[in-house]
């Protein structure tokens, strides 16, 4: 029978239901805080896990199914006689070049400043059709087989396209298009369409002599696919392949360029999943809140129970299925929640959650059992860990004392240990100061989650602390004395109100100081890096020495500096970092570049470098350091110092203009900056200086005003953070929600007191100013205590979480006017809750008040 | 009581007990109680007499001294075992009723039973018949809010008595209670205390509720002494 049974599943279940049935609001808002959290987390999840799915199947659609490939490691490609040494290596079945250019169709400026979203592929057919074929044209009008004409595949007029690229340009098969790359526009007529499922994104496919010849890259590959043969496909064969490569070229499998794919958004998306779960951990505390005072209201029916034979596991066994129970529901409704959500964001802001990552079309939902069981999990598992320390509370109260419901059990007078919130507060320093796990600020979170529990832990003294000079404030005010005393005499309820509140607001804090100091920092380099009045660049192609000698020339230009920056491929499993070509003098960079850190002198007949803040942190190097540049060959280089650099988290090396010509003869540039004389209008330069060049190349040119381009680079900072604000404003509502649920139950758990003073001749409208100043004092508190263990927690999301996930770093600014608007959000809910749940339970009559039985 | 005969129903020998500051509650105390038999506690405010039915029960811990329970040693028993014994053995009824707002009387009844592992059918039926014992037939499905201070207690005593345990342990359980309903109350609450064959113990500052116990003891330091008149 049940004579071992801890607890009796029937009395669990007549507990927990009859607990429900009078008070089922306080469980809906607990199971809503918890759904709440659980959805967003679900709900990014799922937008990131679509993203990379469709990111990858970009890549594989791009790699065409070739087991290996050779990338250049920058445009400017490498010499095509790798091709033939190559397609000769034992091991290698066939080999196909490929020349890969960023291309978009029309002629003239792109609308936009974004890179075009078209990539142009020139192939040889006869080589293709064995390593990619489904780089290979169907004939016009025919189905979705393959399709092979060997007679028109070589006409250089022709282009073959993917159906996206097909729909972008709005022509039909048979028709023409203008593709511009490399500054120049050529004219094709479509030949047709490629097999389905070659891609989703936007390619075209001309015949490789045509791209080299039509768009000046003769002699120059950017790629060369790779078919091996049968079983050499083994790390040796392919770490041979490798080491017969050209500093210029890099060995790419399609796990690498899975890496790279993954590498190139990790940080972000782990980012963004840790914030949708501040919202559950939220969550989390209001269940916590929810299930201590539920406890505490309980505490001599928990003691009946204890005295009619319930063993204390038992009592605990009670308090924690409650939990399980509220987080069950509060979990699986919250998958459902986030997997609305997902679809409505996925459609809406696309699969970069507005982060502008990827430039692909929508993607589409990618659901696995194992993220929906886990998010079920994360759920089930705040509500269990918010319930197990009133459980606990609950099964250690002696029933004899509990069953006489004398109050809050604590002594006031007896000040509360500080051993635990210290030992928390040191294991999340130390965790802070641990680095990065598989390239993720794993231990930076823990560190925060530690702090919070620390500082969450070090309420009761805190609240001692604070109190104690308070005690002696507005004696003879009846409402002031009355809300001291109880502030004072009930210091474990205190305690539970205020740690809702704490949680809350030193997440808010947190994240808001972190987003400040980012924009800050942000806005401050921005004024660094656009000096200039006025800014031009050309997409592809660039402006000769003598066009940039003409155009500096020009009257009414104070200073004019052309620069240049391409991709440059610095490892085959990250994505590419960005080479900067500007004038750079190694006496005096900090002139051209906002240099942080110690600089260095390099010595002579050795090659300067800059590299930015996440290059050096990415690829572990410092000041001094010497490396090869994947540059045609192969020039040694040191690195001179290192830069602030927030647009390109995957990195940028900086290098003087006259060495990357003496490295690699090209001595066209880009872009500009351009410095006007007083008086002189931007319109004006700008006519200028399209006159004085030839009119295709002028016509190309695309000029943006530096104040613009400031305000377009903080306006997408702002949307690539709105998920952000988003996410932090929803964890706000439901912290505010906490709060007023904890309030609300406490005040109305006191409808017996009420009665009681009533009876003693206390006024109803000094009960109700009793109220809201507990409310607004405890809100007071809470938001005081926030703010430190906010700034405390902002500090390891500043100096640890973002350098090592975006290799960053930023100075604090603080958000003033957060933290006012806060204190006074706070304050007033806590105030305003509270009187209204005294009004509620001052509607009590006072007679029937104090009769009730519990 | 021949050698042959079984344990009493409770027994607490040599008991010493002092609060915290170290004020001596009692020592020396001893009691036996038979089974059927109904021994009355009384005594002035503070003395010690909840506490004596806290220790009785084994929810609280003696400074020396023992306590049986049908023959058993309450010092014997950790926490689980204590339970398991005060959830067969005992029955109680408070002063203040103690009747769980959200479940019905059939329910608060029932508790015991389902705390014992009794299938729910069973429980409702032994609940049933113990509600129509304390004159409460037919209210199986009301809901504590619905009822008297008296019925309260009546639904209070039918839960002590309903698992038929070796003791019960009353705690002032007419002291909210108006005369004529305390008469009542305790004129079901021997009956049915008599008729399972369990020992009780009540205690009561009223010496109209003492009057119905076959033993009347007061509380003092030196232990219980017998009250006369």
């Amino acid at each position: 029978m049940g004579e071992q049974r801890a607890v009796s599943r029937t009395a669990l279940a007549w507990m927990t239901l009859g607990e429900w049935r009078a008070h089922p609001g306080r469980v809906v808002v607990a199971a809503l805080a918890i759904a709440i959290g659980v959805a967003l987390g679900f709900a990014v999840h799922l937008v990131n896990g679509s993203a990379q799915a469709e990111l990858a199947r970009a890549v594989r659609a791009l790699n065409a199914d070739a087991d290996l490939q050779v990338h250049a490691t920058s445009p400017l490609g490498f010499d095509e006689q790798l091709y033939p040494r190559l397609a000769r290596r034992p091991g290698v079945a066939a080999a196909s070049p490929v020349v890969e250019l960023p291309a978009r169709f029309g002629r003239g400026p792109p609308k936009t400043l974004e890179a075009g979203a078209l990539t142009l592929l020139g192939i040889d057919p006869l080589r293709a059709v064995a390593v990619t074929p489904l780089l290979i044209a169907l004939p016009a009008g025919s189905g979705t087989s393959g399709g092979f004409q060997a007679e028109s595949v070589f006409d250089p007029t022709t282009v073959t396209l993917s159906r996206a690229a097909l729909a972008a340009s709005g022509a039909a098969i048979g028709g023409r298009v203008e593709i511009t790359a490399a500054g120049r526009t050529e004219g094709f007529v479509i030949r047709g369409v490629l097999p389905e499922g070659a891609s989703e994104r936007q390619i075209a496919v001309i015949d490789i002599a045509a791209a080299q010849w039509r768009f000046g890259s003769l002699g120059r590959l950017q790629r060369i696919d790779l078919k091996l043969a049968p079983g050499a496909q083994s790390g040796r064969a392919m770490s041979d392949l490798a080491a017969a490569l050209p500093a210029d070229a890099q060995l790419v499998s399609p796990q690498s360029e899975a890496r790279r794919g993954d590498n190139l958004t990790k940080a972000y998306r782990v980012n963004l999943e840790m914030l949708a779960l501040v919202a559950l951990l939220t969550g989390g505390f209001l269940v916590f809140s929810a299930q201590s005072l539920s406890v505490a209201r309980r505490r001599p029916q928990f003691a009946l129970l204890r005295v009619l034979g319930l063993q204390r596991r038992g009592l605990l066994a009670q308090v924690l299925v409650e939990g399980a129970l509220v987080g069950g529901v509060g979990a699986a409704l919250g998958l459902a929640l986030g997997l609305g959500v997902a679809s409505l964001t996925l459609r809406l802001l696309g699969g970069d959650l507005g982060s502008g990552f990827f430039a692909s079309k929508t993607p589409d939902l990618v659901i696995s059992p194992a993220p929906l069981l886990l998010f079920f999990a994360l759920g089930l598992t705040t509500a269990v860990v918010g319930s197990v320390l009133p459980a606990l509370e609950a099964a250690r109260a002696q029933p004899g004392i509990a069953l006489k419901d004398l109050g809050d059990p604590r002594d006031p007078d007896t000040t509360p240990a500080l051993r635990w919130a210290l030992s928390l507060l040191a294991l999340g320093g130390l965790a802070a100061l641990a680095p990065a796990v598989w390239g993720l600020p794993l231990l930076g979170y823990l560190s925060i989650g530690l702090i919070l529990a620390g500082g969450v832990a070090a309420i009761p003294w805190l609240a001692r602390a604070i109190l104690s000079p308070l005690r002696q404030v507005g004696r003879g005010v009846v409402p002031v004395d009355l809300a001291m005393q109880r502030l004072w005499g009930a210091p474990g309820q205190a305690a539970v109100a205020l740690c809702g509140i704490v949680a809350s607001v030193s997440l808010m804090v947190a994240m808001g100081v972190m987003v400040t100091s980012l924009r800050g920092s942000v806005a401050d380099w921005l004024d660094d890096i656009l000096p200039g009045d006025l800014l031009f660049r050309v997409e592809s192609g660039g402006f000769d020495p003598e066009q940039q000698r003409r155009i500096a020339a020009v009257p009414g230009l104070a200073d004019v500096v052309f620069q240049k920056t391409l991709p440059l491929r610095l490892a085959a499993d990250r994505p590419p970092a960005v080479l900067v070509v500007r004038p750079i003098d190694p006496a005096d960079p900090a002139a051209r570049l906002p240099l942080i850190g110690r600089t260095r002198q390099p010595p002579a007949g050795i090659t300067p470098v800059w590299l930015s803040e996440p290059a050096a942190r990415l690829y572990g190097r410092q000041v001094g350091d010497v490396l090869v540049l994947p540059l045609p060959g192969a020039p040694r280089a040191v690195v001179a110092g290192v830069w602030r650099d927030y647009a390109r988290q995957s990195g940028a090396v900086a290098l003087n203009d006259a060495d990357y010509t003496r490295l690699t003869g090209d001595a066209l540039r880009t872009e500009a900056t351009v410095k006007l004389t007083f008086g002189q209008t931007p319109q004006a330069a700008i006519r200028t200086i399209r006159a004085t060049l030839p009119s295709e190349l002028g016509a190309q040119v695309q000029f943006v005003e530096a104040r613009k381009m400031r305000a377009v680079a903080l306006k997408l900072f702002d949307s690539s953070f709105a998920l952000t604000y988003a996410l932090e404003a929803i964890a706000i509502a439901v912290g505010l929600a906490g709060v007023a649920a904890t309030f609300s139950a406490q005040t109305l758990a006191r409808t017996k007191e009420f009665g009681m003073l009533r009876h003693v001749g206390v006024l109803r409208s000094q009960i109700v100013a009793m109220l809201a100043i507990e409310g607004a004092l405890l809100g007071a508190i809470g938001v005081v205590v926030g703010l430190g263990l906010g700034l405390a927690m902002s500090q390891v999301l500043i100096h640890v979480v973002n350098p090592q996930s975006f290799h960053w770093t930023m100075e604090t600014r603080l958000p003033i006017g957060l933290f006012a608007s806060l204190t006074v959000a706070l304050i007033g809910a806590g105030a305003l809750t509270a009187v209204l749940a005294g009004r509620r339970a001052l509607s009590t009559d006072a007679v029937r008040a104090v009769r009730e039985d519990w | 009581m021949s050698e042959s005969a079984s344990p009493p129903a409770l027994a607490l020998t040599t008991l010493r007990k002092s609060v915290p500051g170290g004020r001596v509650l009692f020592e020396g105390l001893n009691l036996t109680v038979a089974p059927g038999e109904v021994v009355a506690i009384m005594g002035e405010s503070g003395v010690g007499k909840s506490t004596l039915l806290n220790l009785a029960a084994g929810l609280d811990r003696a400074d020396s001294g023992s306590v049986a329970i049908g023959g058993v040693m309450l010092e014997s028993l950790d926490d689980d075992g204590r339970t398991r014994l005060r959830r067969d053995r005992i029955g109680f009824v408070f002063q203040a009723f103690h009747i769980l707002p959200h479940l019905s009387l059939a329910q608060n009844v029932a508790l015991p039973l389902v705390l014992q592992g009794v299938g729910t059918s069973e429980a409702a039926t032994r609940a049933g018949s113990m509600l129509a014992a304390v004159g409460l037939a037919d209210r199986e499905g009301a809901r504590p809010s619905q009822l008297s201070g008296g019925e309260l207690q009546r639904v209070a005593l039918a839960r002590a008595l309903v698992h038929r345990p070796t003791v019960v342990l009353a705690d002032e359980p007419t002291g909210n209670l108006d005369p004529d309903t305390a008469d009542r109350i305790l004129d079901v609450f021997v009956a049915e205390v008599r008729a399972s064959g369990a020992a009780a113990i009540l205690v009561t500052h009223s010496d109209r509720a003492a009057a119905v116990a076959e033993r009347r003891l007061s509380l003092t330091r030196d232990g219980l002494v017998p009250r006369h008149g």
